[in-house]
């Protein structure tokens, strides 16, 4: 540390390899096929593949600009040197819009949430639910849809707003931009609470009507943020390997690792808190959620721990964990693939019930992570190659060289 | 090599050095105690007296000296155990948690934060104690070999994992919070003569200064660091379970525990501001423990209270949204209820007062800070009044719904539980250096007003310049 060398601060530009072009039309391709087909071998499964695919991906985005609005409002200056790529990320979100909202349409007709059918809140219908009829003033389409598109509306503004800012300041420097952008990540904190609680509510848990929970929103919080950063780290080392960013250097991936370690543990204390506090009371409404994926999903009940807390926790415990290319990057793989299928193991029981066990990751679930994820890696990657690599005039960007832990 | 950005805000202000900063902080150690010194002393030890007085009264007479009846058999006991448990969090997340967000400003006011945590730790851990009745015998709340007849504790208990989890966080912090001074002591002892160099010499362990005994106090401070840190989350959390694993509406929810972590590091944060706001003026400690030391916590203050204010929101929601029917009527109730003075003190000190820490200005004005922590104060006391006594006043059966009002014995001991804090408090800071003087010193080259002003001229910028 104490003669390390200090290396000179370069424009960089990204161009992104035909290969992972090819890769990514490939996955789209072929993932819109098996979606298709998937749907209309089992519209309910289809459906349910569409949205939490959808759904992981958006939260990958939106975790790239909670990770700006973070590093802004603390003053942070380590992560300066790769901060495009969660500016990146954030593109993705009209795209992620686009389709939930054709989602939510076809969700509409296909009644795919429960509480959407037809004489369910009309207490002369057969079809009479009075839990469901209680809550009509919040689920009812009309309002559900306008909440959805605010939600995502709003990302979409301050994502838009932080990346140009940010983008400008490479043309002009300076610290107003800097004081711009943080006002503007203090802003979008206040409305990501609030969008996104309902967010969690209106796609996730209100999937099983009756259910409910208060941590729901704070654990899909956690679900998304350990998956971004892990995406973040992943996707560093890759560049890193393809001969760029040689202002990042082991102390910045150290913190990364340190991000995604942290994050496991309150991702395991969230779950806990939520699994402990309904199995301890034993309230039937409340245990429902958890008998049904603990009876029908059990293998993966406990796979879900296993990679999204006992993965990160032993393999990323020590410093060289964290230190080292391989070892971090495999780590980040194992808890986004987790993730994805605690998103999965949200979804799938209150959705298809019991039949998602016969055949797990059928058709349209792998049909539907490989349409979406390619999606995700074209605009996230053609977007990141369009500007500079480095933001070569950002204020904090010598400090972020001079890092070392 | 280090380098660090000019743009930040330095962390002591004018110009210093190592020896001045030595003389600053153990000067009050040193010298006689001042005049507002023995006055707060007194103030604090008559409170204290309050309170052996009411403790001695409810052990000679019993319990039932309480205000307690058959519906509300929960009041101001157990408030004022998690009222005083709360406020010890900001000095575990100050000296673990920030150690490992490397903020630096922590060094200014990590020594007393945890001096707090252990004095608000003391005074929390009285009430189960007293609530036991027979404090001689509470040993039979550990899980002891089973010779005294079939006595043997609950596992099953949430009781029974606060007694681990409070008695963990107390040694821990104990031991942290030493082990911290060691060094500092070794100073003090350094410059002292006759009997108080002997009484420093011993606390001091024989602290030489080396370089080994450096390297083994930093890989301690490490560990003990790694270890308080899920000490912090585990205290409140499993406070939080005393009430959330029971099926009580109100009680059982399922975001209590990060929640009650969040309102924890809240009513902390103010009450550190509280105590230095008055400290660091009357230690004239005004360079070390500057505005810009309280504006970040002012921010903190902004931020858990905002946590808690979304958690009390997300809760009325989803009470609502269960569409069961005794959760919404134990939120109406709580809102609406015979004791809606109560919660409604407790959103505007929780949710609406912290809210003004938006405002720079207001964040660097003392005054204003001060009145806002006490607010918060208030504010988190009534928290924990309105969870525990309007959950459990309106019972299933209206047959069983009663009121409930502390007697003077409780008032007595909760008034007197504020000297027994304040008093060990001033002992600290008369006995004890209530900053960190070997940490304050590591920042020295890195934060302090002329290093940073040296920086700027190297790299061509003027400071000073206001990014936040």
């Amino acid at each position: 540390m104490g003669h390390a060398h200090i290396p000179e601060i370069k424009a960089e530009k990204y161009v992104v390899p035909a290969r992972l072009k090819t890769i990514s039309y490939a996955l789209i391709g072929l993932g819109l096929i098996a979606l298709v087909a998937g749907y209309f071998m089992n519209h309910e499964r289809g459906l349910a593949s569409m949205l939490f695919n959808n759904f992981y991906f958006l939260g990958l985005s939106v975790a790239g600009i909670i990770f700006l609005a973070l590093q802004a409002v603390t003053n942070a200056a380590w992560s300066v040197g790769f901060r495009r790529i969660p500016e990146a990320m954030t593109t993705f979100l009209p795209i992620a819009g686009v389709f939930m909202i054709l989602f939510a349409v076809v969700a509409y007709f296909g009644h795919f949430y429960h509480w959407m059918h037809h004489g369910i809140t009309d207490i002369n219908s057969p079809e009479y639910d009075e839990i469901i009829a209680k809550k009509a003033g919040y689920l009812n389409f009309p309002f559900w849809i306008v909440r959805i598109i605010a939600a995502i509306g709003i990302w979409i503004i301050f994502a838009t707003i932080i990346r140009k800012n940010s983008l400008l300041e490479d043309e002009v420097g300076g610290i107003a931009i800097l004081k711009k952008n943080k006002t503007m990540s203090a802003m979008f904190i206040v409305f990501y609470a609030v969008t996104w609680a309902m967010f969690s509510w209106d796609t996730l848990m209100s999937i099983d009507p009756h259910w409910f929970s208060t941590i729901f929103w704070v654990y899909q919080f956690a679900n998304i943020w350990v998956s971004g950063v892990s995406f973040i780290a992943i996707v560093v080392v890759l560049l890193r390997r393809a001969g760029y960013f040689h202002i990042i250097n082991e102390n910045h991936l150290h913190d990364l690792g340190k991000l995604i370690f942290a994050f496991s543990i309150f991702w395991t204390y969230i779950w806990l808190s939520q699994f402990l506090l309904i199995y301890y009371a034993h309230i039937p409404e409340e245990t429902i959620y958890y008998v049904e994926r603990f009876e029908s999903y059990k293998p993966f009940f406990f796979l879900n721990l296993a990679l999204n807390f006992i993965s990160p926790f032993l393999l990323l415990m020590t410093r060289d964990a964290k230190r080292k290319e391989n070892s971090l990057i495999l780590v980040a793989a194992i808890v986004m693939f987790g993730h994805w299928h605690d998103l999965w193991l949200t979804v799938m029981p209150g959705a298809v019930g019991h039949e998602a066990h016969s055949g797990p990751f059928g058709l349209a679930e792998l049909g539907g992570a490989a349409f979406f994820g390619g999606l995700f890696l074209l605009v996230v990657f053609n977007n990141l190659a369009k500007v500079n690599l480095v933001p070569v005039k950002h204020p904090y960007l010598k400090e972020s060289l001079y890092h070392a832990i | 090599m280090t380098y660090e950005s000019p743009l930040r805000r330095p962390l002591i202000t004018g110009k210093t050095s190592y020896k001045q900063i030595t003389d600053d902080i153990a000067g009050p150690v040193e010298a006689k105690p001042t005049k507002w010194w023995t006055y707060g002393f007194a103030v604090s030890f008559a409170a204290l007296c309050l309170y052996l007085f009411s403790v001695g009264y409810l052990l000679f007479t019993g319990v039932g000296v309480w205000g307690l009846n058959k519906t509300v058999d929960w009041g101001w006991d157990i408030t004022n155990f998690v009222f005083w448990v709360g406020i010890g969090h900001a000095g575990t997340l100050i000296s673990a948690v920030l150690l490992l967000f490397r903020q630096k400003w922590r060094t200014a006011v990590n020594r007393s934060a945890e001096a707090m945590t252990i004095f608000a730790v003391v005074c929390a851990g009285m009430y189960p104690l007293l609530h036991a009745g027979r404090p001689w015998v509470i040993y039979w709340g550990l899980p002891l070999p089973n010779t005294f007849g079939s006595l043997w504790v609950n596992f099953n208990s949430p009781l029974l994992w606060d007694i681990f989890a409070i008695s963990t966080y107390f040694s821990v912090s104990l031991v942290f919070w030493y082990v911290g001074l060691i060094p500092d002591i070794a100073t003090i002892r350094d410059r002292a003569t006759g009997l108080s160099k002997t009484i420093y010499g011993v606390l001091s362990f024989g602290w030489n200064g080396s370089a080994k005994a450096w390297s083994r106090f930093e890989v301690v401070s490490l560990i003990l660091a790694g270890l308080s840190t899920p000490l912090v989350l585990s205290v409140h959390t499993i406070v939080s379970f005393d009430f959330a694993t029971s099926v009580i509406p109100g009680w059982h929810t399922t975001i209590f525990p990060p929640y009650f972590v969040a309102g924890a590091i809240f009513s902390g944060f103010a009450m550190v501001l509280t105590l230095l706001i008055i400290a660091r003026k009357a230690m004239r400690l005004e360079h070390l423990i500057t505005l810009n030391h309280i504006d970040v916590m002012c921010k903190i203050i902004m931020v858990t209270g905002s946590i808690v204010g979304s958690a009390y929101i997300t809760e009325f929601f989803i009470a609502w949204y269960s569409a069961v029917e005794y959760e919404r009527y134990a939120f109406i109730n709580r809102a609406f209820g015979p004791y809606w003075w109560a919660y409604w003190s407790m959103m505007t000190c929780n949710v609406i007062t912290p809210q003004l820490f938006w405002s720079r200005k207001l964040r660097r004005n003392l005054l204003a800070v001060f009145i806002i922590s006490i607010f918060v104060n208030i504010g988190m006391w009534f928290e924990r009044f309105v969870i525990i006594v309007t959950s459990l006043h309106r019972d299933y059966l209206p047959s069983s719904w009663a009121m409930y009002s502390p007697t003077w014995v409780e008032i007595s001991m909760f008034v007197g539980s504020f000297g027994l804090f304040f008093t060990l408090f001033f002992l600290f800071a008369k006995f004890l250096p209530v900053i960190a003087i070997a940490e304050v010193k590591t920042v020295v080259k890195t934060s302090s007003e002329e290093f940073i002003a040296e920086t700027a001229k190297k790299d061509g910028i003027q400071v000073p310049i206001e990014v936040d």
